[in-house]
């Protein structure tokens, strides 16, 4: 195991959730694909960590774990308010909120 | 740190990523997620990380996906039918990550990072300290954020309140009414 390797993976990981942040029209399906996206960055955070010893890199993914949990929680708060006003959580839905 | 154990959760990490973003049911699509989560803690684990891998089954696994799946659940009418995941644009989608990932790939194959051991890994130990002394405003701050989020979340999906109905006499009624109802 290698550096390269766990940025290629972090790489392949990003490159899958962007794929469903693109195809997905629900709500709740993009927040999964926005998790990977996520995660992706954790495992960075992690393997440099490793690499280059020293708790940075651990401390890192700490706080990106609380923060993508509020994220969460803010994100279906928003899901459930769509629900509510349209019966349903396609995003598209959402579009009146530009106005 | 063997060959073999990356490569196999590395196996699981994608394969299970490639479920979520494909699954037609939805619920199928949160509990690979979870695999996904699970993958990433053995993935810490290897990494000398035992610490992030347990919170990382905490937090993700035992709260994230079980939040997603109430989010499912709630928004869903479950009457027998597959909560299904509609899906559109694949092939422009697929282009596109394809994209990416082969230009972070190169990138990454051009320029191999070079990194160097500035310290020992750091153990649980140095975590909490590291978190507690050096890092300490920051994880103030952050608790701040998370309770920001709570009641941002709450403030979000709370009905509102009934307007209160004035009686001549200035009472509410809604309160009156309630009190009838508790002593008739």
């Amino acid at each position: 195991m290698t550096l390269s390797l766990c940025i290629l993976l972090a790489s392949a990981l990003l490159a899958i959730g962007a794929y469903g942040v693109a195809t997905r029209k629900e709500a709740v399906p993009l927040l999964l694909s926005v998790e990977l996206m996520a995660n992706a960055a954790n495992i960075l955070f992690a393997s440099f960590g490793h690499f280059r010893g020293g708790p940075a890199g651990q401390i890192f993914v700490l706080f990106a774990l609380a923060i993508t949990v509020a994220e969460v929680a803010v994100g279906l708060a928003l899901v459930m308010l769509i629900y509510r006003r349209h019966g349903d959580t396609a995003l598209d839905l959402a579009s009146e909120a530009r106005q | 740190m063997s060959a073999l154990g990356f490569a196999v959760v590395a196996m699981i990490i994608l394969g299970s990523a490639l479920f979520v973003v494909r699954a037609q049911n939805l619920i199928h699509a949160v509990l690979w997620l979870g695999v996904t989560l699970l993958g990433t803690a053995a993935l810490y684990a290897q990494l000398n990380a035992p610490f992030l891998a347990g919170v990382q089954v905490l937090t993700y696994v035992g709260g994230v996906v079980t939040l997603m799946i109430f989010g499912v659940m709630v928004t869903r009418r479950h009457e027998g039918i597959a909560a299904e995941a509609r899906s559109a644009g694949a092939d422009r989608a697929f282009v596109f990550a394809s994209a990416l990932f082969v230009v972070l790939a190169l990138v990454t194959w051009r320029n191999p990072p070079v990194i160097t051991a500035t310290a020992p890994i750091a153990t649980s130990a140095d975590l909490a300290r590291a978190l507690l002394e050096r890092y300490l405003i920051a994880f103030e701050v952050l608790s701040l954020l998370l309770l920001a989020a709570i009641v941002g979340a709450i403030v979000l999906v709370r009905r509102k309140d009934p307007e209160p109905v004035q009686t001549p006499a200035g009472e509410p009624a809604a309160l009156r009414a309630h009190a009838s109802e508790v002593t008739p």
